[in-house]
């Protein structure tokens, strides 16, 4: 089954992040690329660009709305995610597990037949 | 009519994880067995010679109509994820593989709610229909049937496994499976509000969950001590109450209401799990040297309620072996309840004043339970500051939510009031 690892991240703790901190955590999502791909697990991922440069696209009324930003405000953002193959949930868990990120959520992809 | 209930009885869950391996879905394997058993009301008598084997075929016959009607629609539902496929059909069909260890895990899988796995338990493992689950929770039999059929979905789409977890995972997710019947009986033992203390349905459904634990799982000493646990405490079910539906406190039930077979099967349960690391002595765990066995919660608090019963009166009973229990089960939970319970104890082997010390501090942690002010107010009476008492059985009484409890504290406060203008 193909599922989704959402990293959530803090935003002030990522924008603060130093030159050092910056390039330790993207060690460390190589090594865990790596391991997804020594398992046969690796479809994708990217790291998103923050909230500050999203741009959300609303269509109501007939027209269609842009807004600068997100709706909501969180502390936690979307910061980037992943793709993965998995067995199951529990496999698609221990990989999760490994994902160097604190707040990790699994999703499972809806597959369409036909 | 009796064939068949008997047959759902002891069958249901058996024939639910056989067909759900088969099936690889949860969902059709319940509706076919559910045909399956509808179809045996009317068929029986005669009753076949081997019931679970003609349940077995009916419901695979029923599954392939099922699939055969809905394949126009395309089943959306992703298939469960099953680890090998099952032998195609049993050469002895006497013995039918036992499957329901898979089916248990998978019902009390952590991806899934507290709710949906007490419910999912019930219906799948336990055979209660939707309606006996609803009751058993108070909601409605739409609520309950929403909510399983929300979990079925989450189990086939988030692709829960169907699989008897291995290695490290297992005992974790043993502890899991352990805290959902758990709940299951605790629940049905005191329900939070209302006016029956006992409800002995779903007390008695736990224990049949955790009897097929057991059997399942002969050589875990967590899940016989579980089982234990649950028949040392629904054991005194009839002395829990007096004529008059008000609590009676352990130190003043009447032992002769007390069901001694079943305590005696709890005691035949721990007696392994409990003798062995211990040097000749009572029911108690007692200090192990490093690396060595160490106990559970489930046998700890089995272990504790083995010493309750096992005191040939209220006066007899062992409270310094019950304070090193409760000692060695808050450091291992760390739960402020645990603490609530040994500090009862510690003021029965030691004397009222050490109790009210392990006390201090816990409303912290336990600002909504009302067994904290209650304990305090019987341990301030018993030191005579009885103004102290008064007011702590007050706030005890703000807290309460069932009425024989709430008898039960109101009596208390007015003997307290009374020694006090007398």
């Amino acid at each position: 089954m193909k599922y989704a690892l959402l990293l959530y991240v803090d935003a002030k703790a990522r924008q603060e992040a130093t030159e050092e901190e910056r390039r330790e955590a993207l060690e460390r999502h190589g090594g865990f690329i790596a391991l997804l791909k020594e398992r046969d697990a690796f479809l994708g991922g990217e790291e998103l660009g923050g909230p500050g440069e999203a741009v959300t696209l609303r269509k109501g009324s007939g027209q269609a709305l842009r807004t600068d930003g997100p709706f909501v405000e969180t502390v936690e953002h979307l910061g980037g995610f992943y793709l993965i193959e998995a067995r199951d949930l529990d496999e698609a868990i221990e990989l999760a597990r490994a994902c160097p990120v604190d707040i990790v959520e699994i999703r499972p992809v809806v597959e369409h037949q036909g | 009519m009796k064939a068949v209930e008997q047959a759902y009885r002891g069958q249901w869950a058996r024939l639910l994880a056989l067909l759900t391996a088969e099936l690889r879905d949860l969902d059709l394997a319940e509706e076919s067995l559910q045909d399956a058993f509808a179809a045996a009301v009317a068929a029986w008598p005669p009753v076949p010679d081997n019931p679970p084997a003609w349940l077995l075929t009916t419901a695979r016959r029923r599954a392939v109509d099922r699939l055969r009607r809905t394949a126009v629609a395309a089943r959306k539902l992703p298939l469960l994820v099953v680890d090998e496929p099952r032998p195609p059909e049993e050469p002895g069909p006497r013995k039918l593989p036992d499957e329901r260890l898979r089916l248990v895990f998978t019902c009390c899988h952590p991806a899934l709610s507290m709710e949906a796995r007490v419910a999912l338990t019930l219906r799948c493992v336990g055979g209660l229909t939707t309606r006996q689950t609803a009751r058993l929770f108070l909601v409605s039999e739409a609520t309950m049937a929403a909510r399983l059929t929300r979990a079925k979905k989450k189990i086939s789409q988030a692709g829960i496994p169907y699989r008897v977890p291995e290695g490290r995972e297992l005992a974790g997710r043993r502890d899991g499976v352990l805290a959902v019947l758990y709940l299951i009986f605790t629940e049905g033992y005191a329900a939070a509000e209302g006016e029956r203390l006992i409800r002995d349905e779903s007390a008695g459904e736990a224990i049949a969950l955790a009897r097929m634990m057991a059997e399942l799982m002969p050589a875990d000493s967590e899940v016989r001590a579980l089982l234990a646990l649950m028949l040392l405490h629904h054991a005194r079910r009839h002395a829990r109450l007096d004529a008059g539906g008000r609590l009676v406190r352990l130190a003043e039930q009447d032992r002769s209401l007390w069901r001694h077979d079943e305590i005696a099967e709890a005691l035949d349960l721990l007696a392994p799990a409990l003798l062995p690391p211990v040097p000749p002595g009572p029911h108690l765990p007692g200090p192990q040297p490093p690396g060595q066995y160490l106990p559970g919660p489930y046998l700890l608090q089995a272990a504790i309620a083995a010493e309750h019963v096992s005191a040939a009166g209220a006066h007899d009973t062992d409270w310094e072996a019950i304070a090193g229990l409760y000692e060695l089960l808050e450091r291992l939970t760390g739960s402020a309840v645990v603490r609530l319970n040994r500090a009862v104890a510690v003021a029965e082997a030691f004397g009222p004043a050490r109790g009210l010390e392990l006390l201090a501090g816990l409303e912290a942690e336990l600002p909504r339970h009302h067994l904290l002010p209650a304990t305090r107010a019987d341990l301030l009476s018993r030191l005579g500051r009885l103004e102290e008492a008064v007011e702590e059985y007050g706030r005890a009484l703000e807290l309460v939510a069932t009425a024989p409890e709430r008898e039960f504290l109101l009596s208390r406060r007015g003997t307290a009031i009374q020694a006090l203008s007398g």
